[in-house]
């Protein structure tokens, strides 16, 4: 069962390598993605589900024993992300089949899709922070060629601001992992969770934590790194925003959650709980106050990433189980939404010719089925009862009461009236006021009947899926709850993690 | 030799960061490069210098050879690194060239389209 | 910037440099030099023969489309890492077939791997050459 942790990485991996063999069969390309995003899907829940039952899996790359090797690890929090991000990966081919013009179909568009899942795969498996390092090179740069695939001055202004900032952190990162390997003369977490407490001089060791945390607070996009973010996620076509926006950043938060809980929790690393409380409130608020000015409906729902992404490291900050349990609900819920809007987004610009709110109009008295799917993920990211978000931010905002952190669990409470707010927004410009454009001009979009079958399907299957989801799973909450209860229990205590990997070795 | 190499990490760090902070989108990339090199040097230096003796040793012959060893993890993962950066780097280079060739300047500060506000539509 | 000495020799350092890549890629295994070192050196020798006969020249004595070269290259590492899923090894253990022969001694799947990177590691220099090349208008 172990040697099953491999094919989340090796499956996208081949799929790319075979589309890259036969460059110019676009249609081949599609069919191989969906099959391949079927199978991914498939094989990480049967991954979820063989860890929920049997506990934590793990392989030795090359039989090389644990310290000296690539470990790769699969316990309840990186199934948990893999499901997600092969779950994403899904719609968002089936998607990109309806939204992206067959002419304008770049040859390395689907190859480029398979090898950023492959380094989202591999950042959630890899046991090793210079492997992750390796895996989060892999993703950074399939996602820059996406960003630019077209090669429109926006885009590749955009991605300028996105390259500098991320190769700026990746040297840091890297400076981060020579730092850590000089202290601790090992680079496998597990290993490390059990030789840091043991280090005779710990002061750097409160420099190498600061380190990842700027590393990765810029790829999470937290309060004062985010500005690659808004810069550039609504360039690109829609389907590669959507995937961007649905998992980049939770790769960071991810990371995040993995080193402050598993490796650096000693006394010398404790004050960064303290400065990713303060991060946590002032990314909430600058990423909502920032959404509320915009009209381009990608940058509106772009700076809510990162208003979303404050819950998720206030989660890790309190880092008691609920909190954890709540951050990994909230990632979840805010990984199936968000992507949605995205979705949804790309349709309203299909039907309407802009991405200008104030351009939009109508959409309600023409499309009531649409707006009915706009509102599931729209109040749910906004926290309302039933639906996935409201348990999502109660059990965070619980965490912060328990913690008694007033202040912040204020702001959070704000935030969140003002993300609803911001959805109303998008729903008074775009659907409950009139088409401001004259009868003339009305061919800027097209009409629902103008689509083909294709299109319209491939543009709603994901779009009604992600909804169904986003009920379901605020219906029924508990099983989500328990799987992340049982991860937050695994991060907490990681002599779990440490056994699997090292075995039985003291 | 520890005090040099660490010195010289000091000055490509320095230059690394004097140069990303200008606004020439070369002098960027340049300084990023340089900040590329100064973490491996980095790693190479904390992973302990030792002269002359071996990182593998021959079955049987482990009494004979005196300690320190030589680790050879560290030059493995410098090579990872600088695999990995001449991609990125390359990638770009590329980049810019195009940047510079459609926005037709090379000043960072003139590149704020994105960040804009829409301007009021009429 | 066309020196007829450099276009006579590159057509025979060409061969050299090539044939000197081969080394390296099988030198790789026990001594420095690899699948890495042995494409650069490969990708080399065609940077010299675009620079001395132009860039269509060196398309055409290239043959194939460098991106799929590289693809191939993938393929290849991709490859090597099957005969360890097959055999219900640790996944990337090494398999090593004496062949018997002495010249050639054992062959493993470690050389496969080192092929596939040659191969990619030339195919994308390659691509990056020749589109820089493309973009400055060297034909």
């Amino acid at each position: 069962m172990n040697r099953i942790i491999i094919l989340p990485v090796l499956l996208p991996f081949a799929t790319a390598v075979l589309m890259l063999l036969f460059p110019r069969r676009i249609a081949t390309h599609r069919l191989l993605s969906l099959l391949s995003g079927v199978l991914l899907l498939a094989v990480s829940s049967l991954m979820l589900w063989s860890v929920l039952d049997g506990g934590i899996l793990s392989l030795q790359a090359g039989g090389w024993a644990a310290p000296f090797g690539i470990t790769m690890v699969a316990d309840t929090l990186s199934c948990t992300m893999l499901t997600m991000a092969s779950l994403i990966g899904l719609t968002t081919t089936i998607y990109s089949i309806g939204s992206i013009n067959p002419k304008e179909e770049h040859n390395l568009y689907h190859p480029l899709i398979q090898l950023l899942l492959m380094g989202i795969s591999g950042a959630f498996l890899t046991g090793d922070v210079f492997n992750l390092y390796v895996w989060f090179e892999v993703m950074l740069i399939s996602s820059f060629v996406l960003l630019v695939l077209e090669g429109r001055p926006e885009q590749l202004e955009g991605a300028i601001k996105y390259v500098m900032l991320n190769l700026l952190s990746s040297a840091i990162f890297l400076a981060a992992v020579g730092l850590l390997y000089g202290m601790a003369g090992t680079l496998n977490m597990a290993d490390l969770a059990v030789r840091l407490p043991l280090l005779h001089h710990p002061e750097l060791l409160s420099v190498v934590a600061m380190l990842f945390l700027i590393t990765f607070g810029i790829k999470a996009a937290v309060f004062p790194l985010f500005f690659w973010l808004p810069a550039s996620y609504h360039t690109p076509p829609i389907a590669v925003s959507a995937i961007l926006a649905g998992l980049l950043t939770k790769v960071g938060v991810y990371a995040i959650m993995r080193f402050f809980t598993t490796i650096f929790i000693l006394p010398e690393t404790d004050f960064i709980y303290q400065i990713l409380l303060w991060v946590s409130a002032l990314t909430m608020a600058t990423g909502v106050l920032g959404a509320v000015a915009q009209y381009d409906i990608r940058k509106l729902l772009s700076f809510h990433i990162i208003s979303q992404i404050g819950y998720m490291i206030f989660a890790v900050a309190i880092h008691s189980p609920l909190a954890i349990a709540g951050g990994l609900v909230f990632i979840v819920h805010n990984i199936i939404a968000k992507t949605n809007l995205f979705y949804l987004s790309g349709i309203m610009r299909q039907l309407t010719g802009s991405w200008d709110l104030r351009q939009m109009g109508g959409l309600y008295a023409r499309y009531p089925l649409l707006s009915l799917l706009f509102l599931l993920p729209a109040l749910a990211l906004a926290g309302i009862p039933p639906l996935s978000g409201f348990w999502a931010k109660l059990t965070v905002i619980l965490a912060g009461i328990e913690a008694e952190q007033w202040p912040v669990v204020a702001v959070a409470l704000f935030v969140s009236l003002l993300t609803l707010f911001s959805m109303i927004k998008i729903w008074n410009e775009a659907f409950w006021k009139d088409d401001p454009r004259e009868e003339a001009h009305r061919d800027s979009g097209r009409h629902l009947h103008e689509l083909s079958s294709r299109e319209k399907i491939a543009m709603a299957a994901p779009v009604v899926l992600l909804g169904l989801l986003t009920v379901l799973s605020g219906l029924w909450f508990e099983p989500l709850f328990v799987i992340a209860n049982r991860a937050a229990l695994e991060l907490l205590d990681p002599s779990l993690y440490i056994k699997a990997v090292r075995g039985g070795m003291p | 030799m520890t005090t040099l190499l660490a010195i010289i990490i000091g000055v490509l760090y320095a230059a690394g960061i004097y140069l990303i902070l200008r606004r020439s989108m070369v002098r960027v990339i340049f300084g990023l490069i340089l900040l590329g090199h100064a973490a491996n040097l980095m790693i190479f230096t904390v992973g302990r210098l030792t002269k002359g003796s071996p990182a593998f040793v021959p079955e049987g012959a482990e009494s004979i050879i005196t300690r320190p060893f030589a680790d050879p993890l560290p030059q493995a993962l410098i090579l990872t690194a600088i695999v990995i950066g001449f991609g990125v780097q390359a990638f770009a280079i590329v980049l810019f060239r195009r940047t510079y060739q459609t926005l037709k300047t090379g000043d960072l500060d003139e590149m704020r389209n994105t960040d804009r506000l829409p301007e009021k539509l009429p | 910037m066309h020196s007829v000495i450099l276009a006579t020799a590159s057509r025979y350092l060409l061969a050299l440099i090539l044939m000197f890549s081969v080394f390296m890629l099988l030198r790789g295994h026990n001594e420095p030099g690899g699948g890495f070192v042995g494409g650069l050196v490969a990708a080399a020798a065609y940077a010299l023969y675009f620079l001395a006969n132009g860039l269509d020249a060196a398309r055409l004595i290239f043959r194939f489309e460098p991106l799929r070269t590289s693809a191939l290259g993938l393929f290849l590492a991709l490859l090597s890492t099957l005969p360890s899923l097959v055999t219900g090894q640790p996944f990337m253990t090494a398999i090593w077939v004496d062949t018997g022969i002495a010249p050639i001694g054992k062959v493993g799947t470690p050389l496969l791997f080192d092929l596939g990177i040659y191969l990619l590691v030339l195919g994308i220099t390659l691509t990056i050459i020749f589109s820089l090349a493309e973009e400055d208008g060297l034909s």
